[in-house]
Order: C-alpha cells, then structure tokens, then sequence
C-alpha cells in the first residue's frame, strides 16, 4: 500500500516539480530517493507476494475509482436493462458475447459492470468505517488515558463488554437496531451510512486499548510534563504533542483492520442486512447470484465472490507485510 | 486464586447485565409494544389499562428488574412474527446450532492441530508451504463464499451433498439429533466444513508458531543433547508447552463459531439459532433479537470464564506468581 502511494507521489512530484525553483526540484528528488533507498521499498521489492497483492489491490481500487468511465455499461439505468438480455453465461462459453463479457444476471445486469460499481461501493463502506473508527478509538483512547479516572474506568469497561462478542456480532446487532429505530422508507438511502456506523462502532476497541496504553507510557514523559510546566493548555498537549507520538501502532492496526471492514460489510450484506440490491456492493451481488445457483446461472455469484476474495487476500498481504516492515523485532 | 475467582465472576455479572440492559432497552424503546398489540380501533382508555396491566407504567428500575426475573427464567414474550412464546422457539432451534458448532470445533482441532504440529516440524517441506499458503486462503476466503462454493461443487455439480436442512432427525424430548441418521450425517458435513475451515486455519497458524518458538528454546536444545529420540523431544517436550495458548485460543473460538453460525446457517438454511436471528433482524422482531442476544452473552461470559480458569490450571506459572503475591 505504501510503495503505490509513494509512485503515486512519483508522478504528481515530477508534473508539480517542473515551474517550481530547481532547488525544491533537487530536494523532492532527494526526498524520492530516500523513499526508494530506504528499507520500506526493499523489504517491498524482496517479496514478490507483497508486489503480487499490491498490483492486485491497486488494479481493484483503480477499476473501482474509474467505474463510471470504464464500465461497459450502466447497470443501475432501468432504461438501459432489456430482460432477453438476462442470465447470459460469460463471453467463453456456449451462447455468451463479447457484449457481457462476464455474462449478466436475471435482469440483465452486465456482471463486469456490476462488479466495478460494488467494489467502488464496498471500498467506500470498508474505508470509511476503518476511518471512523480510527477516529472514535483514538479520541477515546486518547481521553482515556489523559483522564484517567471515572473517564477511563466508564470507556475501558465499555471497550470490555464489546471485547467479549466478536465484531460481526455487535455489526449485526447495531445494524439491527437500526433498522427498527428508523423509519423504513429512509433505510434503503442512508442504509451505507448505517452500515459504516455499524462496523465503526464494533471495531473501535482495537484502536482504544491500543492509544490509551501508549498515553499511559508517554504522559508521563519528560516533553509532556515540560509542556505542562510552561502553561500549555492540555488540549493542545494532547492533540499537538502526545496524538503524533501514539498514533504509529494505530495505522497498523488500520491496515490489518481495512480487510476485515470489507469482510464484514460484505457478510452482513449477503445476509440482507447490508446494501440494498438498489445499490449493490460485492456482498449483495452475491446474494443476489446465490437465488440462481440451482438454476445453473453460477456466474452471477462466483465472480463478485472472486474479486471480494482477492480484494482481502492482497490487502490481507500488503497488511501482514506492513506490519512486520514496522516491526523492529523482524528486522 | 480465590481473588481472582471472584474478579472474574464479578466481571462476568458485569457483561451479562450490561447485555441484559440493551436487550431490555430492546425491547421497550424499539416501536411500542402496545401498538403491536391491539388493533386500531382500541379505545385510548382500554390502552392506558392494558398499559397499566403489563406494568409498563413502573419506573425503570422495577421494570428492569423484572425482565431480568423473566430472562432468568427463560420467558421473553411472544415471537411478533410467529406469535408463538420465544423461549419455546429458541429450544427448537438450539440442538441445530449447538450440534453443528462442536462437529465444526472437533473438525478445526483435529485436523488444525495436526496440520500445525507438521508445518511447524517439517518448516521448508513442500507439504508445509502448500499447507500454510491453503491456510492463507482459508483466512482470506469469506465464510459464506466457502459454502457458495462447496454448494457448487458438491450439490449443484456433483449431485452427492444436500444443499440446505438438517437431512432427517431424531426426537429426544426436547432435543433434536441429526447425527444418529445417514441423511442427517449427509447434511451436516458441507455446514461443519464451511464453519471449521477459518477456525481450522487459525489453529494451525498458531500451533505452528508456537511449535517454532518452543522447539528454539533451550531445554529442547537440552533434551536433545541427552540424546532423547525425535518423537520424545517433539511430542512429550515442545508440543506439551504449545498447548497453553492453544487451549485459550480454542475456548474463545469456540464462541466465535456459534457467532459465525449465523452465516453458516444462512448459507445452508440450517434451522438453527443463527437463521433465526437473521429473520429476527430482517422481520424486527425485537423479542427474538433480545431473547437470542442475552443468550449468546451467556454463552461467551461462561466460555470467557471457563477459559479464564482453564488458563490458571493449565499454567503452573500464573499460579505460582498470584500465590506469591497473596502470601507477601
């Protein structure tokens, strides 16, 4: 993930570099070079599967960033879905065209097409809740531990009960609960936000125990009790001085996380309490297929459910290898 | 250890009211139960008096409590979808889910640690790398994904495995078995495979770790000198001190499969406690959610507590530490 945001920077580096003085040419060039010097990008080249998962990944992401460009064609315009059209097989076997190339589904869904718009849809679900619980665990983690007290015993033991269910428990509760407390006919519309809500909240915990222990450590630092003696407020130390130093362990467990967020919006979808067939995602593309097993229209599910895997196999792997790249033990 | 005995039991007091309070919460801030009562043209005044009858005009403390009286008993009112009592529901679908989550648990320890004692004997073995990348696709793979693709191989395909249902089973009293017929044997193997194949997996990562550090260690190193044989040195040496965080492990996992049952049962259409759930969720049917949801607290607080304790016997250090600790 690293090394295709660094040759992301690669690029716009060089375009931006060019009117700027050459001085800031040099120094941006400089600074590539450490990048590509430095033990993070060697680590990266020495394991293929690393390089393997990371194209894999970046192909998913940038397929599903360009959707409305690429796609052949727009499975979400009524207008554009003709019904003999429907349960073709893919392009290679008896009776499929060019024109589907994956084949379609009972209502004339290109599956390509399809698959493109849900994993556009389930990286937004899966990022947006590893953003948001990221967000809620450091904040609380953070009051935590500065507090301590009441303050940490109430969060901690919040964090304890959610610790004791596994998080696609607490998902399918939250996201049950929803689903009675608002009105039905706004469900289908905000049903990703709920969603993202859902796997923020059931996932926070990690990113709590994780930053309330590193406050713990460095509150009681030197820099802190300095900042503390000169007058500074505790806001500003918290956010300026101590968020900084606890929030490497963090992006670990973000990346680790980002995978598990995809396979739990993807699971609670299958099960019919995720994305509505309005706006599928991978997961509800799979349900949708799962109906037409029996009939024999096997491709509906089973290339949605590819892509779904290796989407969390590569980021899975790219996770993996991040975290032993940052962990000093392995070195 | 006593302290610690009692530490834990308070803490699991803690954990089971705290789901009690959202199950209770549930139920009466969810819709309004006298509206899913009565029809519509029910007076105002018939309402308050049935209202007043039910007690839903105590204070919160008392109605609280005597939810958690009812809970204790079993009693958590009538399904809104089958208008049957939950409780009653809930022991029909119980023997499904519990006979299906320990095939799937024996399934992940028997072979999942097998399969960690060799790839973490025999490490740069070709059986070993094929092994460990399966049991990357094993993580990887979404659960319900397996059962798609199981379906499609062996129903579908081949023709040789029912695809859904528990096949046919036999009445004890209360309790239904499916694992006393061949049909009943037929239809749990696809479900018990698909459930134990992640658990199955995490075993085996962890025993073959752990299997890794210890064999580093050096009373192995000792045991070989003194010209011990392999099979005394791996089995009666390394493979003993594996064991500790893989009991914990297997405890704790053996509450995650009853969770990820739920997908399991979905996919199969197991008529177990998980399917129920989902219908609950999908039809709001709050006294079935709440009922499953105190339920499965339960189930996690007594298989935390049991690991818990487990823990303590199995590792002499731990007790050790604590009693030296008590005595100064």
């Amino acid at each position: 993930m690293w090394s295709t945001r660094g040759s992301g920077s690669t690029a716009t580096g060089s375009a931006l570099a060019e009117p700027r003085s050459a001085q800031a040419a040099a120094r941006s060039a400089s600074k590539l070079r450490r990048i590509f010097d430095g033990d993070l990008w060697w680590s990266f080249r020495c394991s293929p599967v690393t390089v393997a998962a990371a194209l894999v990944a970046l192909g998913i992401i940038v397929g599903a960033l360009l959707a409305p460009w690429i796609a052949p064609h727009d499975p979400f315009n009524p207008a554009s879905l003709s019904l003999l059209d429907a349960s073709n097989p893919p392009a290679w076997l008896h009776g499929g065209s060019w024109t589907f190339p994956l084949g379609t589904d009972n209502q004339g869904r290109d599956i390509l097409s399809a698959i493109l718009y849900g994993s556009r849809l389930s990286l937004l679900v899966g990022f947006s809740a590893v953003l948001l619980a990221l967000l809620l665990g450091v904040a609380l983690g953070l009051l935590a531990g500065w507090r301590g007290g009441m303050t940490d015993a109430i969060i901690m033991r919040i964090a304890d009960v959610e610790l004791s269910f596994p998080a696609i428990l607490i998902a399918l509760l939250i996201d049950g609960v929803a689903r009675g407390v608002l009105p039905r006919d706004a469900q289908s519309e905000i049903a990703s936000s709920v969603l993202i809500a859902a796997i923020a909240l059931s996932f926070w915990v990690q990113y709590a125990r994780a930053v309330r222990a590193s406050t713990l450590v460095e509150r009681n630092k030197e820099y802190v009790q300095a900042a503390r003696v000169i007058g500074v407020r505790p806001v500003t130390i918290v956010l300026g001085h101590l968020l900084p130093n606890v929030l490497g362990p963090v992006l670990v467990i973000a990346t680790v996380n980002l995978a598990l967020a995809i396979l739990t919006e993807a699971t609670l979808s299958f099960l019919g309490v995720g994305l509505p067939p309005t706006q599928p995602s991978l997961g509800t593309l799979i349900r949708n297929g799962n109906d037409y097993l029996f009939s024999g229209d096997w491709w509906i599910s089973l290339f949605p459910g590819l892509v779904l895997a290796a989407l969390i196999l590569s980021v899975n792997l790219l996770g993996d290898w991040l975290r032993d790249a940052f962990n000093p033990k392995l070195r | 250890m006593i302290a610690f005995l009692v530490q834990r039991l308070f803490q699991a007091v803690l954990v089971m009211l705290a789901v009690a309070l959202i199950a209770f919460a549930l139920f009466n801030y969810v819709g309004d139960p006298i509206n899913s009562m009565v029809g519509q043209d029910t007076s105002v005044t018939e309402r308050e008096r049935l209202r007043q009858d039910l007690g839903l005009n105590d204070s919160f403390v008392v109605q609280f409590a005597r939810f958690v009286g009812r809970a204790a008993r079993g009693e958590f009112g009538l399904s809104y979808q089958q208008a049957r009592p939950v409780g009653q529901i809930i022991l029909e679908k119980v023997p499904a889910t519990i006979e299906l989550s320990f095939l799937a648990a024996t399934l992940a320890l028997v072979i999942g640690v097998p399969m960690g004692i060799y790839t973490g004997l025999h490490r740069r073995s070709w059986l070993s790398e094929l092994l460990l990348a399966f049991s990357l696709i094993g993580v990887s793979l979404p659960t319900f994904l397996i059962g798609i693709l199981l379906i499609l191989v062996f129903s579908v395909g081949l023709g040789w495995l029912p695809s859904f249902g528990r096949g046919s089973v036999v009445q004890f009293g209360w309790w239904s078995s499916g694992l006393l017929t061949f049909e009943g044997w037929r239809a749990i193997i696809m479900p018990a495979v698909t459930l134990s194949l992640f658990q199955m997996t995490l075993i085996m990562r962890l025993v073959r770790a752990e299997m890794i550090e210890v064999l580093r260690t050096d009373y192995i190193k000792f045991a070989r000198a003194r010209g011990l044989t392999n099979r005394a040195v791996n089995f009666g040496h390394a493979l003993k001190n594996t064991l500790v965080p893989v009991i914990t492990i297997a405890g704790l996992q053996l509450g995650s499969i009853i969770a990820f049952a739920i997908i399991t049962e979905t996919v199969f259409q197991w008529p177990g406690m998980g399917l129920m759930f989902i219908q609950a969720v999908t039809f709001v049917d709050i006294p079935v959610m709440a009922a499953y949801l105190v339920l499965v607290g339960f189930f996690f607080v007594v298989i935390n507590l049991v690991v818990d304790l487990l823990y303590h016997v199995v590792d002499p250090r731990l007790r050790v530490d604590r009693d030296r600790i008590g005595v100064g």
